[in-house]
Protein backbone atom coordinates (compact mmCIF):
# COMPACT_ATOMS: atom_id res chain seq x y z
CA UNK A 1 0.00 0.00 0.00
CA UNK A 2 1.91 3.72 -1.42
CA UNK A 3 0.79 6.60 0.93
CA UNK A 4 0.72 9.64 -1.30
CA UNK A 5 0.10 13.09 -0.30
CA UNK A 6 -1.52 15.94 -2.78
CA UNK A 7 -0.48 18.92 -2.76
CA UNK A 8 -3.82 21.06 -3.52
CA UNK A 9 -3.02 24.61 -4.61
CA UNK A 10 -6.01 27.17 -3.97
CA UNK A 11 -6.80 30.74 -4.72
CA UNK A 12 -9.91 32.83 -3.00
CA UNK A 13 -10.72 29.83 -1.52
CA UNK A 14 -11.23 27.05 -4.52
CA UNK A 15 -9.47 24.88 -4.88
CA UNK A 16 -7.34 24.47 -8.33
CA UNK A 17 -8.37 21.65 -10.69
CA UNK A 18 -5.87 19.59 -10.30
CA UNK A 19 -7.50 18.46 -6.79
CA UNK A 20 -9.43 15.89 -9.43
CA UNK A 21 -6.64 15.26 -11.68
CA UNK A 22 -4.71 13.17 -8.69
CA UNK A 23 -7.11 10.71 -7.48
CA UNK A 24 -6.54 9.35 -11.21
CA UNK A 25 -3.05 9.45 -10.82
CA UNK A 26 -2.67 7.49 -7.53
CA UNK A 27 -4.91 5.09 -8.80
CA UNK A 28 -2.63 4.58 -11.92
CA UNK A 29 0.52 4.48 -9.89
CA UNK A 30 -1.13 1.67 -7.44
CA UNK A 31 -4.64 0.61 -7.23
CA UNK A 32 -4.20 0.09 -3.19
CA UNK A 33 -2.63 3.41 -2.53
CA UNK A 34 -3.69 5.90 -0.04
CA UNK A 35 -4.49 9.41 -1.19
CA UNK A 36 -4.31 12.13 0.85
CA UNK A 37 -5.22 15.71 0.45
CA UNK A 38 -2.79 18.38 1.50
CA UNK A 39 -3.55 22.43 1.58
CA UNK A 40 -1.88 24.71 3.43
CA UNK A 41 -3.02 28.57 4.20
CA UNK A 42 -4.46 30.58 6.34
CA UNK A 43 -8.30 31.65 7.91
CA UNK A 44 -11.75 31.16 6.42
CA UNK A 45 -10.65 30.65 2.73
CA UNK A 46 -8.42 27.22 4.03
CA UNK A 47 -11.03 25.92 5.59
CA UNK A 48 -13.20 26.39 2.88
CA UNK A 49 -10.93 24.68 0.29
CA UNK A 50 -10.43 22.21 3.05
CA UNK A 51 -14.55 21.54 3.36
CA UNK A 52 -14.78 21.50 -0.55
CA UNK A 53 -11.85 18.92 -0.76
CA UNK A 54 -13.59 16.55 1.58
CA UNK A 55 -15.96 15.34 -1.26
CA UNK A 56 -12.70 14.22 -3.36
CA UNK A 57 -10.79 12.87 -0.22
CA UNK A 58 -11.29 10.63 2.66
CA UNK A 59 -8.51 12.16 4.25
CA UNK A 60 -7.50 16.33 4.29
CA UNK A 61 -4.77 17.81 6.09
CA UNK A 62 -4.70 21.18 7.05
CA UNK A 63 -2.39 23.14 7.97
CA UNK A 64 -3.04 26.81 8.57
CA UNK A 65 -0.60 29.61 9.48
CA UNK A 66 -0.63 33.29 8.97
CA UNK A 67 2.93 32.71 7.66
CA UNK A 68 0.76 31.07 5.04
CA UNK A 69 -1.44 32.96 3.79
CA UNK A 70 0.29 33.26 0.08
CA UNK A 71 2.23 30.53 -1.24
CA UNK A 72 5.70 31.07 -0.90
CA UNK A 73 7.23 28.24 -1.73
CA UNK A 74 10.09 28.35 1.13
CA UNK A 75 7.35 28.60 3.94
CA UNK A 76 5.35 26.10 2.50
CA UNK A 77 8.47 23.88 1.96
CA UNK A 78 9.09 24.14 5.43
CA UNK A 79 5.73 23.40 6.79
CA UNK A 80 5.55 20.29 4.60
CA UNK A 81 8.92 19.22 5.67
CA UNK A 82 7.47 19.16 9.63
CA UNK A 83 3.80 17.42 8.51
CA UNK A 84 4.53 14.66 5.87
CA UNK A 85 5.72 11.42 6.24
CA UNK A 86 9.79 11.81 4.18
CA UNK A 87 8.40 8.16 2.97
CA UNK A 88 6.02 8.69 1.48
CA UNK A 89 4.62 10.02 -2.25
CA UNK A 90 4.11 13.86 -2.51
CA UNK A 91 2.03 15.50 -5.67
CA UNK A 92 2.23 18.92 -6.55
CA UNK A 93 1.36 20.16 -9.90
CA UNK A 94 4.05 21.48 -12.45
CA UNK A 95 3.07 24.77 -12.77
CA UNK A 96 4.56 27.91 -11.58
CA UNK A 97 3.99 27.17 -7.87
CA UNK A 98 5.22 23.66 -7.95
CA UNK A 99 8.50 24.45 -9.76
CA UNK A 100 9.40 26.60 -7.36
CA UNK A 101 8.45 24.24 -4.25
CA UNK A 102 8.91 20.67 -5.20
CA UNK A 103 12.81 20.37 -6.17
CA UNK A 104 14.10 21.68 -3.01
CA UNK A 105 10.92 19.83 -0.98
CA UNK A 106 12.71 16.75 -2.52
CA UNK A 107 16.20 17.48 -1.42
CA UNK A 108 14.62 18.42 2.16
CA UNK A 109 12.71 15.13 2.09
CA UNK A 110 15.66 13.25 1.10
CA UNK A 111 13.75 11.77 -1.65
CA UNK A 112 13.41 11.15 -5.26
CA UNK A 113 12.49 13.88 -7.59
CA UNK A 114 10.55 13.77 -11.09
CA UNK A 115 9.33 16.85 -12.77
CA UNK A 116 6.14 17.15 -15.12
CA UNK A 117 4.86 13.55 -15.02
CA UNK A 118 2.39 12.69 -18.08
CA UNK A 119 1.65 9.12 -16.98
CA UNK A 120 2.56 6.11 -14.71
CA UNK A 121 2.72 2.71 -15.62
CA UNK A 122 2.68 1.29 -12.15
CA UNK A 123 5.15 -0.22 -9.53
CA UNK A 124 7.76 -2.92 -9.60
CA UNK A 125 9.00 -3.21 -6.06
CA UNK A 126 10.10 0.25 -5.42
CA UNK A 127 10.31 1.35 -8.50
CA UNK A 128 7.80 3.58 -9.98
CA UNK A 129 7.67 3.68 -13.62
CA UNK A 130 7.15 7.18 -15.00
CA UNK A 131 6.21 9.18 -18.37
CA UNK A 132 7.64 12.01 -19.09
CA UNK A 133 8.96 14.38 -22.15
CA UNK A 134 11.72 16.01 -23.30
CA UNK A 135 13.09 18.50 -25.79
CA UNK A 136 9.83 20.82 -26.05
CA UNK A 137 7.89 17.57 -26.22
CA UNK A 138 9.14 16.13 -29.06
CA UNK A 139 10.03 13.02 -27.21
CA UNK A 140 8.73 11.22 -24.36
CA UNK A 141 10.88 8.98 -22.19
CA UNK A 142 10.20 5.89 -19.82
CA UNK A 143 11.83 6.82 -16.09
CA UNK A 144 12.07 4.89 -13.02
CA UNK A 145 11.86 6.53 -10.47
CA UNK A 146 13.06 4.43 -6.77
CA UNK A 147 10.53 5.62 -4.50
CA UNK A 148 11.96 3.44 -1.40
CA UNK A 149 12.90 6.80 0.47
CA UNK A 150 9.83 8.77 -0.41
CA UNK A 151 9.45 10.75 -3.70
CA UNK A 152 8.18 14.21 -4.79
CA UNK A 153 6.66 14.32 -8.37
CA UNK A 154 5.08 16.96 -10.16
CA UNK A 155 1.99 16.07 -12.50
CA UNK A 156 1.54 18.02 -15.67
CA UNK A 157 -1.81 19.57 -15.37
CA UNK A 158 -4.47 18.43 -17.45
CA UNK A 159 -2.55 14.95 -17.91
CA UNK A 160 -4.56 12.81 -15.96
CA UNK A 161 -8.66 12.37 -16.40
CA UNK A 162 -10.22 14.43 -13.71
CA UNK A 163 -12.94 12.33 -11.12
CA UNK A 164 -16.24 14.09 -10.75
CA UNK A 165 -16.21 15.45 -7.08
CA UNK A 166 -18.52 13.11 -4.77
CA UNK A 167 -19.10 12.37 -1.38
CA UNK A 168 -15.86 11.01 -0.02
CA UNK A 169 -17.17 11.90 3.06
CA UNK A 170 -13.65 12.71 4.43
CA UNK A 171 -12.28 14.02 7.31
CA UNK A 172 -10.20 16.57 8.33
CA UNK A 173 -7.19 16.84 10.31
CA UNK A 174 -5.98 19.74 11.59
CA UNK A 175 -1.85 19.53 11.27
CA UNK A 176 -0.87 23.68 12.48
CA UNK A 177 0.89 22.93 15.64
CA UNK A 178 3.31 20.74 13.73
CA UNK A 179 4.16 23.00 10.80
CA UNK A 180 7.15 24.55 12.97
CA UNK A 181 8.85 27.84 12.74
CA UNK A 182 8.35 29.19 9.63
CA UNK A 183 10.56 32.14 9.39
CA UNK A 184 12.10 32.54 5.37
CA UNK A 185 14.49 34.13 3.71
CA UNK A 186 12.28 35.01 1.41
CA UNK A 187 9.72 37.41 1.72
CA UNK A 188 6.51 38.04 -0.25
CA UNK A 189 5.83 41.35 -1.92
CA UNK A 190 2.84 41.69 -4.02
CA UNK A 191 1.21 40.60 -7.04
CA UNK A 192 1.78 42.67 -10.18
CA UNK A 193 -0.66 42.05 -13.01
CA UNK A 194 -0.27 41.41 -16.50
CA UNK A 195 -0.70 44.81 -18.90
CA UNK A 196 -3.65 44.78 -20.76
CA UNK A 197 -2.85 44.99 -24.61
CA UNK A 198 -4.52 46.93 -27.67
CA UNK A 199 -6.15 43.83 -28.83
CA UNK A 200 -7.68 41.36 -26.73
CA UNK A 201 -6.90 38.02 -28.30
CA UNK A 202 -9.23 36.20 -25.79
CA UNK A 203 -12.35 37.31 -27.52
CA UNK A 204 -11.57 36.40 -31.43
CA UNK A 205 -12.93 33.32 -32.77
CA UNK A 206 -10.23 33.42 -35.31
CA UNK A 207 -6.74 33.19 -34.37
CA UNK A 208 -3.73 33.19 -36.70
CA UNK A 209 -0.97 32.30 -34.25
CA UNK A 210 2.63 32.33 -34.69
CA UNK A 211 5.91 30.41 -33.34
CA UNK A 212 9.78 30.73 -33.57
CA UNK A 213 9.10 29.17 -37.61
CA UNK A 214 8.28 33.19 -38.03
CA UNK A 215 11.99 33.59 -38.24
CA UNK A 216 11.81 37.83 -38.18
CA UNK A 217 10.63 40.55 -36.87
CA UNK A 218 9.29 41.51 -40.15
CA UNK A 219 7.19 38.56 -41.24
CA UNK A 220 4.91 39.28 -38.79
CA UNK A 221 2.97 41.28 -41.59
CA UNK A 222 2.59 38.56 -43.45
CA UNK A 223 0.68 36.78 -40.30
CA UNK A 224 -1.24 40.27 -40.51
CA UNK A 225 -2.78 40.13 -43.78
CA UNK A 226 -3.62 36.49 -43.28
CA UNK A 227 -5.27 37.15 -40.94
CA UNK A 228 -6.79 40.29 -41.68
CA UNK A 229 -8.40 38.18 -44.89
CA UNK A 230 -9.64 35.69 -42.89
CA UNK A 231 -10.62 38.59 -40.52
CA UNK A 232 -9.18 36.77 -37.60
CA UNK A 233 -6.25 38.43 -35.31
CA UNK A 234 -2.86 37.90 -34.98
CA UNK A 235 -1.91 35.95 -31.48
CA UNK A 236 1.51 34.09 -30.87
CA UNK A 237 4.28 31.73 -28.61
CA UNK A 238 6.58 33.10 -26.40
CA UNK A 239 9.68 33.47 -28.05
CA UNK A 240 7.72 35.92 -30.28
CA UNK A 241 6.92 37.61 -26.83
CA UNK A 242 10.55 37.14 -25.63
CA UNK A 243 11.81 39.16 -28.76
CA UNK A 244 9.67 41.88 -28.35
CA UNK A 245 8.24 41.35 -31.81
CA UNK A 246 3.99 41.23 -30.15
CA UNK A 247 3.23 42.48 -27.02
CA UNK A 248 2.74 40.28 -24.12
CA UNK A 249 -1.05 40.42 -23.91
CA UNK A 250 -0.93 38.27 -27.77
CA UNK A 251 0.95 35.32 -26.14
CA UNK A 252 -1.55 32.81 -25.79
CA UNK A 253 -0.62 29.78 -23.22
CA UNK A 254 0.02 29.02 -19.17
CA UNK A 255 2.21 32.12 -18.78
CA UNK A 256 0.23 34.17 -21.12
CA UNK A 257 -3.37 34.28 -22.40
CA UNK A 258 -6.29 31.42 -22.03
CA UNK A 259 -8.44 31.69 -25.76
CA UNK A 260 -11.01 29.82 -26.14
CA UNK A 261 -11.85 30.75 -30.46
CA UNK A 262 -13.73 28.10 -33.17
CA UNK A 263 -10.31 27.80 -35.30
CA UNK A 264 -6.60 27.95 -34.09
CA UNK A 265 -4.35 28.45 -36.81
CA UNK A 266 -0.65 27.25 -34.92
CA UNK A 267 1.78 28.79 -38.17
CA UNK A 268 5.65 27.44 -36.88
CA UNK A 269 4.31 26.79 -33.50
CA UNK A 270 6.21 23.45 -32.32
CA UNK A 271 3.22 22.86 -29.87
CA UNK A 272 4.72 22.74 -26.29
CA UNK A 273 2.67 21.92 -23.05
CA UNK A 274 2.88 25.46 -21.93
CA UNK A 275 1.03 26.67 -25.23
CA UNK A 276 -1.09 24.87 -25.58
CA UNK A 277 -2.27 24.95 -22.06
CA UNK A 278 -3.66 27.99 -22.72
CA UNK A 279 -6.15 26.79 -25.86
CA UNK A 280 -9.27 25.86 -24.45
CA UNK A 281 -12.52 25.24 -25.45
CA UNK A 282 -11.26 22.22 -27.66
CA UNK A 283 -11.00 25.03 -31.20
CA UNK A 284 -10.05 23.15 -34.87
CA UNK A 285 -6.42 23.76 -35.06
CA UNK A 286 -4.82 23.99 -38.21
CA UNK A 287 -0.92 23.36 -37.65
CA UNK A 288 1.45 24.46 -40.70
CA UNK A 289 4.88 23.58 -40.11
CA UNK A 290 8.00 22.54 -42.02
CA UNK A 291 8.34 19.70 -39.60
CA UNK A 292 6.97 16.56 -39.99
CA UNK A 293 7.64 15.27 -36.64
CA UNK A 294 6.47 18.44 -35.09
CA UNK A 295 4.32 17.56 -31.94
CA UNK A 296 2.03 19.85 -32.79
CA UNK A 297 0.99 17.43 -35.29
CA UNK A 298 -0.30 14.99 -32.31
CA UNK A 299 -2.52 17.72 -30.94
CA UNK A 300 -3.65 19.40 -34.12
CA UNK A 301 -7.35 18.54 -36.18
CA UNK A 302 -5.61 19.03 -39.69
CA UNK A 303 -1.82 19.35 -40.19
CA UNK A 304 0.26 20.74 -43.33
CA UNK A 305 4.42 20.44 -44.04
CA UNK A 306 5.13 23.40 -45.12
CA UNK A 307 7.09 26.57 -44.88
CA UNK A 308 4.78 29.15 -43.45
CA UNK A 309 6.64 31.84 -45.00
CA UNK A 310 5.39 30.47 -48.50
CA UNK A 311 2.27 29.41 -47.37
CA UNK A 312 0.83 32.04 -45.66
CA UNK A 313 1.05 34.73 -48.22
CA UNK A 314 -0.81 31.82 -50.72
CA UNK A 315 -2.91 31.49 -48.47
CA UNK A 316 -3.75 35.16 -47.88
CA UNK A 317 -4.20 35.53 -51.84
CA UNK A 318 -6.84 32.52 -52.11
CA UNK A 319 -8.82 34.39 -49.09
CA UNK A 320 -8.95 37.32 -50.57
CA UNK A 321 -9.77 36.00 -53.98
CA UNK A 322 -12.75 34.57 -52.57
CA UNK B 1 28.73 40.97 -6.81
CA UNK B 2 30.31 37.73 -7.39
CA UNK B 3 28.02 35.68 -9.82
CA UNK B 4 28.27 32.01 -10.63
CA UNK B 5 25.72 30.68 -13.48
CA UNK B 6 25.10 27.03 -14.38
CA UNK B 7 24.96 26.33 -18.02
CA UNK B 8 23.88 23.25 -19.95
CA UNK B 9 24.88 21.81 -23.87
CA UNK B 10 21.61 20.83 -24.99
CA UNK B 11 20.42 19.36 -28.56
CA UNK B 12 18.85 22.44 -29.81
CA UNK B 13 14.97 21.68 -30.63
CA UNK B 14 14.77 24.11 -33.40
CA UNK B 15 17.53 22.18 -35.57
CA UNK B 16 17.25 19.03 -35.04
CA UNK B 17 14.85 16.42 -36.15
CA UNK B 18 14.71 14.02 -33.24
CA UNK B 19 15.08 9.82 -34.47
CA UNK B 20 15.14 7.00 -32.24
CA UNK B 21 18.55 4.54 -33.20
CA UNK B 22 17.82 1.68 -34.51
CA UNK B 23 17.18 -0.44 -31.33
CA UNK B 24 14.45 2.21 -30.65
CA UNK B 25 15.83 3.27 -27.29
CA UNK B 26 17.73 6.49 -27.56
CA UNK B 27 18.16 9.43 -29.75
CA UNK B 28 19.67 8.80 -33.12
CA UNK B 29 23.11 11.32 -32.05
CA UNK B 30 24.74 10.83 -34.99
CA UNK B 31 23.85 13.89 -36.09
CA UNK B 32 22.40 15.93 -34.11
CA UNK B 33 23.32 19.67 -33.89
CA UNK B 34 23.92 20.96 -30.07
CA UNK B 35 23.80 24.66 -28.74
CA UNK B 36 23.35 26.37 -25.32
CA UNK B 37 20.06 25.81 -23.54
CA UNK B 38 18.07 28.70 -24.17
CA UNK B 39 17.05 29.87 -20.84
CA UNK B 40 20.83 29.94 -20.05
CA UNK B 41 21.30 32.46 -22.28
CA UNK B 42 19.30 34.68 -20.43
CA UNK B 43 20.52 33.92 -16.97
CA UNK B 44 24.37 34.66 -18.40
CA UNK B 45 23.09 38.18 -20.22
CA UNK B 46 21.16 39.22 -16.93
CA UNK B 47 24.43 38.17 -14.58
CA UNK B 48 26.48 40.73 -17.06
CA UNK B 49 24.07 43.60 -17.18
CA UNK B 50 24.09 43.50 -13.09
CA UNK B 51 27.98 43.03 -13.15
CA UNK B 52 27.90 46.04 -15.76
CA UNK B 53 25.69 47.92 -13.13
CA UNK B 54 26.90 46.96 -9.63
CA UNK B 55 30.66 45.39 -10.51
CA UNK B 56 31.90 42.06 -9.91
CA UNK B 57 32.57 39.00 -11.88
CA UNK B 58 30.84 36.73 -13.71
CA UNK B 59 31.21 32.74 -14.05
CA UNK B 60 30.11 30.40 -15.91
CA UNK B 61 29.79 26.66 -15.22
CA UNK B 62 28.65 23.59 -16.68
CA UNK B 63 28.80 19.45 -16.11
CA UNK B 64 30.19 17.84 -18.65
CA UNK B 65 32.18 15.89 -20.88
CA UNK B 66 35.16 18.18 -23.40
CA UNK B 67 32.08 18.98 -25.61
CA UNK B 68 30.89 21.25 -23.17
CA UNK B 69 33.34 23.52 -23.26
CA UNK B 70 31.81 25.33 -26.17
CA UNK B 71 29.01 26.22 -24.13
CA UNK B 72 31.45 28.13 -21.73
CA UNK B 73 33.50 29.91 -24.52
CA UNK B 74 30.16 30.69 -26.05
CA UNK B 75 29.03 32.06 -22.80
CA UNK B 76 32.58 33.69 -22.65
CA UNK B 77 32.10 35.38 -25.72
CA UNK B 78 28.63 37.41 -24.37
CA UNK B 79 30.76 38.79 -21.58
CA UNK B 80 31.19 35.90 -18.97
CA UNK B 81 34.64 36.44 -17.12
CA UNK B 82 35.22 32.84 -16.27
CA UNK B 83 34.52 29.42 -17.57
CA UNK B 84 34.95 25.97 -14.99
CA UNK B 85 33.95 22.97 -16.50
CA UNK B 86 33.10 20.15 -14.36
CA UNK B 87 33.89 16.94 -15.77
CA UNK B 88 35.19 13.18 -14.98
CA UNK B 89 33.89 9.75 -16.23
CA UNK B 90 32.36 8.95 -12.57
CA UNK B 91 29.31 12.12 -13.19
CA UNK B 92 27.87 10.12 -16.24
CA UNK B 93 24.28 8.59 -15.35
CA UNK B 94 24.26 11.28 -12.47
CA UNK B 95 20.20 12.52 -11.90
CA UNK B 96 19.47 15.91 -11.09
CA UNK B 97 20.33 15.54 -7.47
CA UNK B 98 23.59 14.36 -8.79
CA UNK B 99 24.07 17.10 -11.23
CA UNK B 100 23.29 19.64 -7.87
CA UNK B 101 25.65 17.88 -5.86
CA UNK B 102 28.35 18.14 -8.03
CA UNK B 103 27.68 21.80 -8.90
CA UNK B 104 26.93 22.25 -5.13
CA UNK B 105 30.63 21.49 -4.28
CA UNK B 106 31.66 23.88 -6.98
CA UNK B 107 29.60 26.64 -5.24
CA UNK B 108 31.19 25.76 -1.91
CA UNK B 109 35.03 26.65 -3.57
CA UNK B 110 34.13 29.92 -4.19
CA UNK B 111 32.10 32.49 -2.52
CA UNK B 112 29.36 33.81 -4.81
CA UNK B 113 27.01 36.32 -3.79
CA UNK B 114 24.06 35.56 -6.85
CA UNK B 115 23.89 31.84 -8.38
CA UNK B 116 21.82 32.05 -11.44
CA UNK B 117 20.39 28.93 -13.59
CA UNK B 118 18.36 29.04 -16.59
CA UNK B 119 14.30 27.87 -15.58
CA UNK B 120 15.03 24.42 -17.57
CA UNK B 121 16.92 22.97 -19.52
CA UNK B 122 16.48 20.17 -22.47
CA UNK B 123 14.72 17.27 -19.97
CA UNK B 124 12.18 19.85 -19.09
CA UNK B 125 12.46 18.97 -15.54
CA UNK B 126 13.68 22.60 -13.93
CA UNK B 127 15.11 21.37 -10.91
CA UNK B 128 18.69 22.06 -10.46
CA UNK B 129 18.50 25.53 -9.03
CA UNK B 130 15.68 24.13 -6.38
CA UNK B 131 17.98 21.70 -5.56
CA UNK B 132 21.20 23.44 -5.48
CA UNK B 133 19.28 26.08 -3.38
CA UNK B 134 18.10 23.50 -0.64
CA UNK B 135 21.22 21.51 -0.25
CA UNK B 136 23.46 25.26 0.31
CA UNK B 137 20.59 25.96 2.61
CA UNK B 138 19.73 29.10 0.15
CA UNK B 139 16.98 30.75 -0.54
CA UNK B 140 15.55 30.41 -3.89
CA UNK B 141 12.95 31.64 -6.69
CA UNK B 142 12.19 29.65 -9.51
CA UNK B 143 11.07 31.66 -13.25
CA UNK B 144 12.68 34.97 -12.31
CA UNK B 145 12.02 37.70 -14.74
CA UNK B 146 12.80 40.64 -13.44
CA UNK B 147 15.77 41.26 -10.61
CA UNK B 148 16.71 44.44 -8.82
CA UNK B 149 19.83 44.41 -7.02
CA UNK B 150 19.57 45.97 -3.96
CA UNK B 151 21.57 46.90 -0.89
CA UNK B 152 24.09 44.16 -1.17
CA UNK B 153 22.26 42.30 1.42
CA UNK B 154 18.80 41.31 -0.23
CA UNK B 155 17.53 41.79 -4.06
CA UNK B 156 14.13 42.25 -5.41
CA UNK B 157 13.01 39.57 -7.42
CA UNK B 158 9.47 39.18 -9.81
CA UNK B 159 8.32 35.66 -10.53
CA UNK B 160 6.57 34.57 -13.53
CA UNK B 161 3.34 33.16 -12.61
CA UNK B 162 0.22 31.69 -14.81
CA UNK B 163 -1.34 34.28 -16.82
CA UNK B 164 0.87 36.51 -17.55
CA UNK B 165 0.80 38.14 -13.72
CA UNK B 166 4.24 38.55 -11.60
CA UNK B 167 4.87 38.04 -7.78
CA UNK B 168 7.30 40.14 -6.26
CA UNK B 169 9.90 38.78 -3.62
CA UNK B 170 12.18 40.09 -1.33
CA UNK B 171 15.07 37.69 -1.31
CA UNK B 172 18.43 37.44 1.49
CA UNK B 173 21.28 37.18 -0.22
CA UNK B 174 23.14 34.74 -1.05
CA UNK B 175 20.53 33.81 -3.12
CA UNK B 176 19.56 31.29 -5.52
CA UNK B 177 17.71 32.11 -8.78
CA UNK B 178 16.10 30.27 -12.03
CA UNK B 179 16.10 32.48 -15.22
CA UNK B 180 13.21 33.01 -17.27
CA UNK B 181 13.28 33.66 -20.82
CA UNK B 182 11.67 37.31 -21.85
CA UNK B 183 13.66 38.64 -18.80
CA UNK B 184 16.35 40.78 -21.02
CA UNK B 185 17.29 40.54 -25.03
CA UNK B 186 20.76 38.45 -24.96
CA UNK B 187 23.16 40.30 -26.81
CA UNK B 188 24.43 38.70 -30.15
CA UNK B 189 27.76 36.69 -30.13
CA UNK B 190 29.66 37.07 -33.32
CA UNK B 191 32.15 35.45 -34.22
CA UNK B 192 34.75 37.80 -33.46
CA UNK B 193 33.78 37.73 -29.73
CA UNK B 194 34.09 33.68 -29.90
CA UNK B 195 37.70 34.43 -31.14
CA UNK B 196 38.62 36.49 -28.67
CA UNK B 197 38.35 33.74 -25.90
CA UNK B 198 39.07 31.02 -28.11
CA UNK B 199 42.54 30.41 -26.49
CA UNK B 200 41.45 31.54 -23.06
CA UNK B 201 42.06 28.43 -20.55
CA UNK B 202 38.65 27.06 -18.75
CA UNK B 203 39.92 24.84 -15.65
CA UNK B 204 38.45 21.21 -15.46
CA UNK B 205 37.55 20.11 -12.06
CA UNK B 206 36.88 16.41 -11.20
CA UNK B 207 35.04 14.96 -8.83
CA UNK B 208 38.44 14.49 -6.82
CA UNK B 209 39.24 17.99 -6.71
CA UNK B 210 35.65 18.87 -6.04
CA UNK B 211 35.50 16.17 -3.23
CA UNK B 212 32.28 15.25 -4.12
CA UNK B 213 30.46 12.71 -2.22
CA UNK B 214 31.08 9.16 -4.32
CA UNK B 215 27.43 7.75 -3.24
CA UNK B 216 25.21 10.93 -4.95
CA UNK B 217 26.69 10.37 -8.29
CA UNK B 218 26.80 8.43 -11.10
CA UNK B 219 23.88 6.22 -12.71
CA UNK B 220 23.93 3.50 -10.04
CA UNK B 221 23.54 6.46 -7.20
CA UNK B 222 20.66 8.36 -9.48
CA UNK B 223 17.28 7.47 -7.84
CA UNK B 224 15.82 8.38 -11.02
CA UNK B 225 16.93 6.82 -14.42
CA UNK B 226 15.82 7.27 -18.17
CA UNK B 227 14.74 3.81 -19.63
CA UNK B 228 14.16 4.42 -22.96
CA UNK B 229 13.31 7.25 -25.31
CA UNK B 230 9.86 6.64 -27.09
CA UNK B 231 7.90 8.53 -30.27
CA UNK B 232 5.13 10.26 -28.20
CA UNK B 233 1.08 9.23 -29.01
CA UNK B 234 -0.96 12.04 -27.73
CA UNK B 235 -3.60 11.55 -29.77
CA UNK B 236 -4.86 10.46 -33.39
CA UNK B 237 -2.80 12.75 -35.00
CA UNK B 238 -3.52 15.60 -37.31
CA UNK B 239 -5.34 14.72 -40.71
CA UNK B 240 -2.18 15.32 -42.98
CA UNK B 241 -3.21 17.66 -46.09
CA UNK B 242 -1.15 16.61 -48.73
CA UNK B 243 -1.04 17.26 -52.40
CA UNK B 244 0.20 20.86 -54.20
CA UNK B 245 -0.01 24.08 -52.61
CA UNK B 246 -3.12 24.87 -54.39
CA UNK B 247 -4.72 21.57 -53.55
CA UNK B 248 -4.06 21.76 -49.56
CA UNK B 249 -5.17 25.37 -49.48
CA UNK B 250 -8.40 24.37 -51.32
CA UNK B 251 -8.95 21.19 -49.06
CA UNK B 252 -7.81 23.91 -45.81
CA UNK B 253 -10.75 26.82 -47.07
CA UNK B 254 -13.13 23.83 -47.56
CA UNK B 255 -12.76 23.10 -44.12
CA UNK B 256 -12.17 26.13 -42.39
CA UNK B 257 -15.17 27.21 -44.02
CA UNK B 258 -17.33 24.30 -42.16
CA UNK B 259 -15.05 25.16 -38.60
CA UNK B 260 -16.44 28.84 -38.71
CA UNK B 261 -12.91 29.86 -39.61
CA UNK B 262 -13.75 31.59 -43.21
C1 LIG C 1 7.16 28.11 -17.02
C2 LIG C 1 7.07 28.24 -18.51
C3 LIG C 1 5.98 28.87 -19.04
C4 LIG C 1 5.85 28.99 -20.42
N1 LIG C 1 4.74 29.62 -20.92
C5 LIG C 1 4.55 29.66 -22.25
C6 LIG C 1 3.37 30.26 -22.80
O1 LIG C 1 2.50 30.79 -22.10
N2 LIG C 1 3.22 30.25 -24.16
C7 LIG C 1 4.14 29.70 -25.00
O2 LIG C 1 3.94 29.71 -26.22
N3 LIG C 1 5.27 29.15 -24.50
C8 LIG C 1 5.50 29.13 -23.16
N4 LIG C 1 6.65 28.59 -22.67
C9 LIG C 1 7.71 28.21 -23.62
C10 LIG C 1 7.48 26.85 -24.23
O3 LIG C 1 8.05 25.88 -23.40
C11 LIG C 1 8.16 26.78 -25.62
O4 LIG C 1 9.52 27.12 -25.49
C12 LIG C 1 7.51 27.69 -26.65
O5 LIG C 1 6.11 27.55 -26.64
C13 LIG C 1 8.04 27.35 -28.03
O6 LIG C 1 7.51 28.26 -28.96
P1 LIG C 1 7.46 27.92 -30.51
O7 LIG C 1 6.63 26.71 -30.72
O8 LIG C 1 7.07 29.16 -31.23
O9 LIG C 1 9.00 27.68 -30.85
P2 LIG C 1 9.77 26.33 -31.17
O10 LIG C 1 9.52 25.30 -30.15
O11 LIG C 1 11.17 26.74 -31.47
O12 LIG C 1 9.07 25.83 -32.49
C14 LIG C 1 9.15 26.48 -33.73
C15 LIG C 1 8.53 25.57 -34.74
O13 LIG C 1 8.50 26.22 -35.98
C16 LIG C 1 8.86 25.32 -37.00
N5 LIG C 1 9.38 26.14 -38.10
C17 LIG C 1 10.54 26.84 -38.13
N6 LIG C 1 10.64 27.53 -39.28
C18 LIG C 1 9.51 27.28 -39.97
C19 LIG C 1 9.00 27.72 -41.24
N7 LIG C 1 9.67 28.59 -41.99
N8 LIG C 1 7.81 27.24 -41.64
C20 LIG C 1 7.12 26.38 -40.87
N9 LIG C 1 7.54 25.94 -39.69
C21 LIG C 1 8.71 26.40 -39.23
C22 LIG C 1 9.84 24.38 -36.38
O14 LIG C 1 9.82 23.14 -37.04
C23 LIG C 1 9.28 24.26 -34.95
O15 LIG C 1 8.38 23.19 -34.82
C24 LIG C 1 6.82 28.47 -21.29
C25 LIG C 1 7.93 27.83 -20.74
C26 LIG C 1 8.07 27.73 -19.36
C27 LIG C 1 9.26 27.03 -18.81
Amino acid sequence: MTQIFAYIPHQGGVAADIALEYPAAAAKIDASSTLTAVVTGSGPDLDKVANGLTSIYKEVIKIDNAALAYPNAEVVRKALVNVLDASAIVFAPNDTFGMDLCPGLSIKMDSAYVADAVDFEGMEGSLLKVVRQELGGAVSTHVTCDTAAGAVITLRPGAFIPVEAGAAGGTIVDKSADAGDLAAKRRFLEIVEAEVGDVDITKSDVLVSVGRGIEEEENIEIAQELAEAMKAVVSCSRPIVDAKWLEKSRQVGTSGQTVKPKVYMAMGISGSFQHMGGIKGNPFIVAVNKNPKAPIFQVADVGIVQDILEFMPELTEKVKSM
Amino acid sequence: MEILVCVKRVPDTAENEFELNSAGNDLDRDDLVFSVNEWDNYAVEEAIQIVDNVGGSVTVVTVGDDESEEVLRREMAMGANNGVLLSDDAFEGSDGKGIASILKAEVEKGKYDLILTGAQADEGAGQIGGMLAAMLDLPYASLVNKIEAGDGKTVKVGREIEGGNQEMNEIDLPCVLSIQTGINEPRYVGIRGIRKVASVEIPVHSAADLGVDANVIGKDNAKVKRVDYFVPDLGEGAEMLEGSTEEIIDALIEKLKSKGGL
